[in-house]
This record gives structure tokens, C-alpha cells and sequence, in this order.
């Protein structure tokens, strides 16, 4: 009998549906709703922004009940709406010196200016699972440490005043900053358009590329100069007024990794730096964003390109898990025609090789 | 009936416009591989995303749209691409290649030959010819700048020398208008000359490699080869199990686990069209099935 291969309309109809059941699962349970994903999912919710590339709360958490709690799923969900919507202009750089902080820590200093704040964080807790979340709770309330310094200055520019760091001056006003969600990335990719692209990178990836240049490929001696996550306002410079409005709050988390530099025939010895941002609490994604980011300034530094983390290419034509995922799951299609082509050809070689009868040169080949 | 959630063919107008300026630019220099800022799409990368931005550029609401996977209309992803159209455009689809006045392939041109007016949408996976041979893309792109092609060569001749002849099945590497060496997306080389000298508009998209490329009408495409090894298309051992075609790409269907086997044309609309002018295979089912058992 012949063997029905296609799959129809039908079929395809039929699988949706059975998604949409077991997305909701036993249906005696109430339904998740997407403000509960929101806050009690929150790290979850940001590492979908963050790498969905759209700074929205409640999307994020729409797409994550959509996507049953698959992260990348979610981001790809995410992206795929972003990229119907109209850019209506281009928002002043954030200033994360003027940040509302909730969680602000040094590496390399024992105290600085404005304190170290620890904030909500998994670090220093005891990673024992907690029964007590098996019933419901009481809200807790966290008591306040009184108020903040006033002033936090970036332990960057602590040291920036010693001139032990390299500045990080703005660029030319006639700069243009390049878009990677409008224009292809080409290569070599100056910093903004990497750092573009590490920001909407798969976290897992970041993770690994980092960890990988603590390990020996290409060391770069880092130190978490300062992390701090919290509110910053977002600006949008309107032409028609001249100045410009604050549009709303986002939460970011940021990271100055600073790194040891031998120095060059041209320069002194000092620290340069890597740098990493993410929305809401994404800490470990900054983190290694920052690594990544130092790693592939290599060029620019005058290092020897040896290890996968300094190499341009490499790092951001693989990062972006919509990409990765998709192109890795297309080997799902069939592919039936090319490997019906690769089977006719195998065949041919083996008949030849058969016809050929002892094949005498593959004998003198093995003595 | 169009989504009306959705701008005509899913895309903003200021996008078409971009894949437009990068569809013309590719149309100017045939083979050359345009890079363009390529969109997410709601579909995922590797599966269309590439062929279907340059179709949401060119497709228009008269148009009618025929898409196919492995030849076929009825794959699953080709049914998701039409569908997806069909709801952003609301434009006519056919099965019907004759029919058709824009047609998204994956992996296949169609047995019918084209005509003149008529587009071909491939998709795309790996745009670049010399990938597997030269991974960055820096040296690729000067590569194509000097026109240096002589590492292609050196993979087909070691072919030769180890094999006896070239052992690439598939998505072959052509030279175009004497130019561009060229990916013609994993096509069976049985597909390969059909590109040559054709009547119709070829526009090949790669979404995730964020290039496109194009063979205008009457573009003269070489594939790559040697005197003493021309180029050549693979041949089946029997015809067209259903249609009794010998002059198509045939795939292979497993009936059973003692090695049954039979060869249908992997283009659907074809085989049909055959069948309905009387041709018949050795198993053409319904009324010859029991027949031929």
C-alpha cells in the first residue's frame, strides 16, 4: 500500500489543538493568569524581554503562558510581534548613574561610595529546597535599610579619575549607531553593533562563551567592578519640541567588568573593561555579556585571536537563539528530495565499488 | 479574506519597501548575494522565513500563489506557508504550476516548465557556495570580490580523484551570467539546468543568513565542471510508480519492512496533471491497485 507521507490541513489543525489542551493542563486546576506570570515568574518575564528585544511586562508574560513556559519559545513569540511594530524614534542613552538602585554591589572594593546594597538576590542562600512553598503564605514584608546615599558614582569612574582605566568616550554626534533589527550585521561589527547583539543573545550561550574565558580560552583576568540593578528613566528626544520627554521607568541590570591589560607598545598598563546590560533582573546574562563583550575586543586591544570568545563571527552569527533554534528544528521538515539525491548517490558508489569486484587500489590501500 | 490585525502580506510597508531596493539590487547583478535587514517572521528561522519576506515584497492582491515543500503542495510546512498568505493576503492559491503566477519553493523547481512572467520564491537555508569550504564570511565576501573560485574546483576534482566522479547530490554550485558562483538552495542537481536560461523571475531568500540573490529571466547558469566529468542528473531505475513518468524527480516510498519499495514523482501537481491525461504506473491506485499486486 502506498504510504501516506503528507501531512494535510487537518493534521495540522488536529496538533494545534491538542497544544491548546495540554497547555492547560488538568482542567480542574484554576488557569494560570498572565499577572500572576508577571510577578511570581518575574525572572522568567525578564529574561524574555530581554532577549525578545521589547521592554513589556505583560507580553512577556502572555508569551510565556503561551508558550507553556518554554523560554525560547517565549522569546521567539515575543520577536515575532516586535517585528510588526513601528519605530516611532530613538530614546537617549540611559543614564544608569542616575539609577533608583535596589541592588548595587562591588567586587573590588570592601566599601565605596554610596555602600554596597545586596538587594533581592539568590546569592547567600542556602540552595535547599523550601517545603514551606508547598502551601500558600503570608505576604512577607522586607525592612528597609533606611535611605540610600544620595549619590552612587560607577566604581568605573573611581578609578577613571586615577586614569588606571581606559575611558569610554561617547562618539561623535555624527555617528551613526548601527540597528540590528533593521540592517544585517556585517562584519567586522564595531562595539555598539555587538553589544546589540550580545544583549539579545541566548543567555545559555553567554554562559557558556564566558565561562569559557575564565577557564583559560582567552583570559582576560576579570572583576566584577559593579553590578546594579534598578529603575532608570527612559528619555525620547521629540524634534518638534527640542528637548527632551521622559517617557516612562524601565528596571535594568548592569555590569562593568573590569580587566587587566599588559599594556601595549602604544599604551600604558591599566584595566579595560566589558560591559553588559539586560532588562529587569537578568543578572547572570549581564554578567556574562560582559565577558563576551571584553573577550571580542580583542582586535581592537591588539590581542592574539586564539579562542572561540574572541572571534567575531563565531560569537554573533551563533548567539541568537530564534535563529539557532529554528535552523536547528528545520531538520524536523522533510527532506525527503535532498535524500533521495544523497541515496541514488550512495547507491552508485557502492555498485561501482561492487562492479570494481576485489577493488585491487583499496587493498594496496589497507597494505 | 485578509487579518486585518496585520498590514497586507504581514509586513509594514516601509520592510517591503527595504526587500523591494534589495530585490532589484539582486535582479541587477544576478548571483550576487544582496545582504538585507532581514525580519523575525512568525514562522521560524530555517523554515521559510527568507522565501517568504521576498514573497510578502513582490505578492500582490491578484496574484495567485502556489507554495511547495519537496515538490508538494500537501507538505505540512508548505500548507502552513500558504495558509499564513492566504490570511495576511487574501490572494487566490492554486495547486496548478500552469496556474500560478508566484510560486515559494523549498528544495524543488517544478516539472512543468515556467514561464515568462511567472516568479519562482526559493527559500533558503545557506546562501554562501563556499561555506563548508571557507567558514567566515570576511573572506568569502572578498572571495566572490576576485571572483576565486578555484577552492570549488579543488573540491569537485579531490571528489574525482577519490570517488571516480563528483559526489555532490545536491544544491550544486553554478556559475551565473559568467559572474557569481552561486548556492542554487538545496536543490537536487536533477533541478539544476532547469535554472539555466529560464523564462521566469528566480528570487532566492535566506531570513536567517539575511541575504537574497536572484536569477533574472534568461540568465545564463553554468554548473560547475570538468571536460572529462561533465555535469550530470541523477537517474531512477523504473519509472513513476503512479504516472509512469520517466522524466521527473522520483521519490522514494517504503511500503513495508522486507525492503517494498516504490518511486512517485516528487512533484505532486505533475504527477496528477499526468494521471488526469490518462498515464498510468504500475501501481496507480485506485482501480489498478489490486492489478498490479
Amino acid at each position: 500500500m502506498y504510504v501516506a507521507v503528507k501531512g494535510g490541513e487537518a493534521a495540522i489543525e488536529n496538533a494545534h489543538k491538542l497544544l491548546a489542551e495540554d497547555r492547560r493542563g488538568d482542567a480542574a486546576l484554576p488557569e494560570l493568569d498572565v499577572a500572576q506570570i508577571r510577578e511570581q515568574l518575574s525572572l522568567g518575564v525578564d529574561r524574555v524581554m530581554t532577549e525578545g528585544s521589547i521592554y513589556d511586562r505583560d507580553l512577556a508574560a502572555l508569551a510565556l503562558k503561551q508558550a507553556r513556559g518554554d523560554q525560547v519559545e517565549a522569546i521567539f513569540l515575543l520577536r515575532a510581534y516586535r517585528t510588526t511594530l513601528p519605530r516611532l524614534g530613538i530614546a537617549a542613552p540611559l543614564d544608569t548613574q542616575a539609577m533608583q538602585v535596589s541592588r548595587r554591589i562591588s567586587a573590588t572594593f570592601k566599601d565605596l561610595p554610596g555602600g554596597q546594597l545586596l538587594g533581592p538576590t539568590f546569592d547567600y542562600t542556602h540552595r535547599l529546597l523550601d517545603f514551606a512553598l508547598l502551601a500558600e503564605q503570608e505576604p512577607i514584608a522586607a525592612k528597609q535599610a533606611g535611605a540610600l546615599a544620595d549619590s552612587m558614582p560607577q566604581v568605573v569612574d573611581l578609578l577613571n579619575a586615577e586614569g588606571l582605566i581606559e575611558r569610554e568616550l561617547p562618539d561623535a554626534e555624527d555617528d551613526v549607531v548601527g540597528d540590528i533589527t533593521r540592517e544585517p550585521l556585517m562584519f567586522p561589527a564595531d562595539r555598539a553593533v555587538r553589544l546589540q547583539s550580545l544583549a539579545r543573545a541566548d543567555e545559555g550561550y553567554l554562559l557558556a562563551l564566558g565561562y569559557s574565558t575564565q577557564r583559560g580560552y582567552a583570559k582576560s583576568h576579570p572583576f566584577v567592578g559593579e553590578i546594579r540593578s534598578g529603575t532608570v528613566p527612559v528619555e525620547l528626544d521629540i524634534p518638534e519640541l527640542g528637548f527632551t520627554v521622559d517617557i516612562g521607568e524601565i528596571d535594568v541590570t548592569e555590569c562593568q567588568m573590569i580587566n587587566q591589560f599588559r599594556g601595549s607598545r602604544s599604551e600604558p598598563p591599566k584595566f579595560t573593561r566589558g560591559y553588559g546590560l539586560s532588562f529587569g533582573y537578568a543578572e547572570r546574562k549581564a554578567m556574562a555579556m560582559a565577558l563576551v563583550d571584553r573577550a571580542l575586543r580583542a582586535e581592537e586591544l591588539g590581542e592574539d585571536i586564539t579562542a572561540p570568545a574572541q572571534d567575531q563571527e563565531f560569537v554573533l552569527y551563533h548567539g541568537d537563539n530564534v535563529e539557532a533554534s529554528g535552523f536547528v528544528q528545520h531538520l524536523k521538515l522533510p527532506h525527503h528530495v535532498d535524500f533521495q539525491a544523497e541515496l541514488a548517490l550512495v547507491r552508485k558508489m557502492r555498485a561501482e565499488i561492487a562492479a570494481a569486484g576485489a577493488a585491487p587500489e583499496f587493498e594496496e590501500a589497507a597494505q | 479574506m485578509t487579518d486585518q490585525d496585520y498590514n497586507f502580506a504581514f509586513l509594514d510597508e516601509q520592510t517591503k519597501r527595504m526587500l523591494r531596493r534589495a530585490i532589484l539590487k539582486a535582479v541587477a547583478i544576478p548571483g550576487y548575494q544582496v545582504p538585507f535587514g532581514s525580519r523575525e517572521m512568525p514562522l521560524p528561522y530555517g523554515w521559510g522565513t527568507g522565501g517568504m519576506q521576498v514573497t510578502a515584497a513582490v505578492i500582490g492582491a491578484d496574484d495567485v500563489l502556489k507554495v511547495i515543500d519537496q515538490g508538494a503542495d500537501d507538505t505540512t510546512n508548505a500548507v502552513s506557508i500558504r495558509r499564513f498568505f492566504k490570511r495576511m493576503t487574501g490572494v487566490a492559491t492554486t495547486e496548478k504550476t500552469r496556474e500560478a503566477t508566484l510560486i515559494q519553493t523549498r528544495h524543488r523547481v517544478p516539472e512543468t516548465p515556467l514561464q515568462a512572467g511567472q516568479i519562482l520564491v526559493y527559500q533558503v537555508p545557506i546562501p554562501e557556495p563556499l561555506r563548508w569550504l571557507e567558514p567566515r564570511e570576511i573572506e568569502t565576501r572578498i572571495m566572490h570580490a576576485l571572483s576565486e573560485y578555484g577552492v570549488m574546483h579543488v573540491k569537485l576534482y579531490e571528489d574525482i580523484a577519490r570517488h571516480g566522479h563528483i559526489s555532490t547530490a545536491y544544491d550544486y554550485p553554478v556559475l551565473v551570467n559568467g559572474r557569481y558562483l552561486m548556492r542554487c538552495s538545496p536543490i537536487p542537481k536533477f533541478d539544476t539546468p532547469k535554472l539555466h536560461m529560464n523564462p521566469a523571475l528566480q528570487l532566492f531568500g535566506a531570513g536567517r543568513e539575511k541575504r537574497i540573490y536572484a536569477l533574472p529571466p534568461h540568465t545564463d547558469v553554468k554548473p560547475l565542471d570538468f571536460e572529462d566529468h561533465p555535469f550530470e542528473i541523477e537517474h531512477w531505475p523504473e519509472p513513476c510508480a503512479l504516472c509512469g513518468a520517466t522524466d521527473s524527480f522520483l521519490d522514494e516510498v517504503i511500503l513495508d519492512d522486507k525492503g517494498g519499495r516504490m518511486f512517485v514523482c516528487s512533484d505532486t501537481d505533475y504527477c496528477g496533471e499526468r494521471r488526469e491525461a490518462g498515464h498510468r504506473g504500475r501501481m496507480s491506485p485506485p482501480e489498478t491497485l489490486e492489478a498490479a499486486e
